[in-house]
């Protein structure tokens, strides 16, 4: 069993990458990919771009 | 922990950040650490979140547990997902942080370190971190309403209009502000500008790495992506040692313009996924490394504060920009206290991934926090540098003169020695051939960020790579801005336009695009294009009237914000809301005055006006851009007025009885995360 600094070390790691992988969209593929039954492909990940970049470009950048 | 336990550690919290406070506020001629301020926003941020945050999230809109939320109620795997609280966190907080809160502070330093981390850390703790906080949650009970749909449901069909002519008019003056600073940047710099025209071949490279070679590895292509602007930034540092090369690298600040312009309306017609998706991935991944990065800087080194607590410039005669510290000292630092585009991002994005009702103080108040703190690190930036220094790269030729040794006499006769021999030393370790006049904020800022960096890692010898590594850092960051903004506005001028003929309200017709394209980048590049003509450098008009608009759209969620607390039954708190607004108001009004009617003519654009037709050589260009100004700031306080009074009168009629108090919020539905949690 890990000692408990080890485990709450490797959960804020993960926490990190969930955080990481939300803003860089891969889990919104993840997600596409299992709403839409589709495995990960050139034409899958093309089919995320087009319902996704629309609303990606309506969403205002912050100054 | 027992309770006495934490009482004792909050009272020490609290007397840590009152000695702080009192250190940075109470010495005189003598300089302090920089940890000061660290260690005073640190202890302000953690009791405004521990006590006032949590007063907001219990007695003002009672945070429901029990309350499932749109992400669960309407969970769709695409806008609508319940998300872990730090991922959302994360998400809201790279979405909030652009350049606003790195420039705001570095100009406001002209004051003084004080008068700048003293709003930044009030404004947040009463204003922004609210606003965000209560915009995001009213989102949340609405399904996740965009502000300009809340201020038509609750406040009235005029507090609908102006959020969105605010909305528009941001977009323009920030994007026209933004690409200045970018020019201010790059003029005359050929490492700079090379490295930044080499992330445009980047992007589009990563684009199609992303779409064809290794689809959906975002966080990959970003991380190659960075390792190629790393070698830009080393390769501009050849070009600008090889005289042949440079010459095509260094260009005037009107060709800039005109390049950025054209690169404007290019990226607004491009397909998504060429450029703007994998600029954007590149701009985050740079943004939040680089903001770490700072953030352990600044812990290393903590290094001493050059500027004083307080300047002569105070009284409003400031290089910089002119105007007295109030209110243009809270114009200027805009995001890094409160900003109102914050409410657009809280009525986005995020109130769709909230999981559950009381995740929300953590995300919009907590994230918030985080922003605040970048702008404090950016106002340390600056601070750190010798202000003789600070003063001679942001103050324009129009004021100091364009030879080194008369501009260096005039900031010595200011008080903050410096000579042209440190400036010319300071511009060759940093691999520029000058750093005078170099107005925006963002090169000082690069100065002090090289100097924090290479004093904690790689020495003096390495202070050329970390300024333009800096300047990459906001360049790429503004770029993003510029970009996605542009397509921003184009939508939302072909979804106006769409009303009075139809086809132009298609996003996907051509005519329509480049048309819509055309008036958008038309709108900031002559914004753009009137700032880098102007003798006294262009940020001086252009960024009070980007604060203006910016402090307006918080004007606008304030105004929504105190309508729901009202129409909640809750008017006896709404002070919570109404004080930062009374307080918006009163710095958007006055400022407004000012920079129309002041009778100084660096400060008020009729005087201004007045000054150049009266001189020897009247410049009807540079008057007819004074008018301009004039009426955009009119417009924009007539809206503040006109949302001001349509509020008003919707609280009267609720607090007097005339109208029932009753909000329009979605029907309350029990989540199952709860009961997931108690089995």
């Amino acid at each position: 069993m890990k000692p408990s600094s080890a485990t709450g070390f490797t959960d804020a790691l993960a926490l990190l990458l969930a955080a990481l992988r939300e803003i860089f969209d891969e889990s919104a593929y993840t997600r596409f990919l299992s709403r839409t039954q589709t495995v990960a492909s050139r034409e899958a990940y093309a089919a995320f771009c087009r319902e996704y970049d629309a609303a990606k470009a309506r969403r205002p950048r912050c100054c | 922990m027992p309770k006495t336990a934490r009482i004792l550690i909050w009272i020490l919290v609290a007397m840590l950040g009152a000695l702080a406070l009192a250190t940075i506020a109470l010495h005189r001629g003598e300089q302090i650490n920089a940890m000061w301020l660290v260690v005073a926003a640190v202890c302000t941020y953690a009791l405004g979140y521990r006590f006032y945050s949590k007063f907001i999230a219990a007695k003002v809109l009672t945070l429901d547990a029990q309350r499932a939320t749109p992400a669960e109620r309407l969970e769709n795997g695409r806008d609508f997902v319940p998300t872990n609280k730090w991922v959302v966190f994360g998400h809201h907080f790279a979405a909030i942080a652009g350049p606003g809160p790195l420039v705001g502070p570095v100009l406001a330093a002209q004051f003084g370190y004080l008068p700048g981390t003293l709003w930044i850390l009030t404004g947040a703790v009463f204003g922004g971190c609210v606003q965000d906080f209560v915009i995001l949650l009213f989102s949340v009970r609405r399904d996740g309403k965009s502000l300009t749909e809340m201020a038509r449901e609750e406040v009235g069909r005029v507090g609908g209009l102006v959020a969105y002519v605010a909305v528009i008019s941001i977009i323009v003056i920030l994007l026209g502000v933004c690409a200045l600073v970018v020019v201010n940047a790059l003029k005359a710099s050929p490492w700079g500008t090379f490295t930044i025209a080499m992330t445009i071949p980047i992007a589009l490279l990563m684009g199609v790495y992303l779409r064809r070679l290794r689809p959906g590895k975002v966080l990959e292509t970003s991380a190659l992506g960075f390792v190629l602007v790393m070698l830009a930034i080393w390769g501009g540092q050849w070009v600008s040692q090889t005289p042949s090369v440079a010459t095509w690298f260094t260009l005037s600040a009107p060709f800039l313009a005109i390049l950025i312009i054209i690169y404007g309306f290019a990226a607004s017609a491009l397909p998504v996924w060429l450029l703007l998706a994998p600029r954007d991935y590149l701009s985050t991944f740079v943004k939040l490394g680089t903001i770490a990065l700072l953030a352990l800087g600044i812990v290393a080194l903590h290094p001493t504060l050059h500027m004083p607590p307080l300047t002569r410039f105070i009284d409003g005669s400031g290089p910089v920009f002119a105007g007295n510290v109030f209110p243009f000292a809270f114009i200027t630092i805009a995001c890094g206290a409160i900003s109102g585009f914050h409410a657009l991002i809280s009525s986005g994005t995020t109130p769709k991934l909230i999981r559950r009702e009381t995740e929300a103080r953590m995300v919009g108040y907590g994230a918030m926090m985080a922003e605040s703190m970048v702008a404090i690190m950016a106002m340390i930036a600056a601070c750190v540098l010798q202000p003789g220094i600070y003063f001679a790269i942001n103050s324009p030729a129009g004021i100091v003169g364009q030879a080194p040794e008369a501009a260096a006499a005039t900031i010595s006769n200011w008080g903050f020695p410096i000579t042209a021999t440190e400036m010319h030393s300071l511009a060759q370790a940093v691999g520029e051939q000058t750093l005078y006049n170099r107005t925006g904020g963002a090169p000082a800022f690069a100065v002090g960020m090289a100097h924090i960096f290479s004093h904690s890692l790689g020495g003096q010898a390495l202070m050329a790579i970390w300024y333009h590594f800096a300047i990459m850092f906001e360049a790429l960051f503004i770029l993003t801005v510029l970009d996605a903004g542009t397509r921003v506005g184009r939508f939302m001028v072909q979804d106006a336009l769409g009303h009075v003929w139809k086809p132009l309200g298609r996003t996907s017709w051509y005519p329509s695009i480049l048309a819509t394209s055309g008036l958008i980048v038309g709108a900031w590049g002559y914004f753009l294009w009137q700032g880098v003509r102007d003798p006294l450098g262009g940020i001086n008009s252009l960024w009070p009237l980007f604060g203006i608009a910016n402090q307006l759209l918080a004007t606008v969620a304030m105004c929504v914000a105190t309508t729901i607390i009202i129409k909640m039954g809750k008017g006896r708190y709404a002070a919570v809301t109404l004080v930062p607004l009374v307080w918006l108001v009163a710095v958007t009004f006055t400022a407004s005055w000012h920079k129309v009617f002041d009778p100084n003519p660096r400060i008020g654009f009729l005087s201004h006006a007045a000054q150049l037709a009266s001189g020897p050589v009247v410049n009807a260009r540079l008057i007819f851009n004074d008018r301009l100004d004039t009426v955009v700031t009119g417009t924009l306080i007539v809206m503040v007025a006109l949302i001001l009074i349509e509020s008003s009168m919707e609280w009267m009629r609720v607090l007097s009885g005339r109208k029932q108090a009753r909000v329009k919020e979605s029907p309350f539905v029990a989540t199952q995360f709860a009961t997931e949690e108690q089995g």
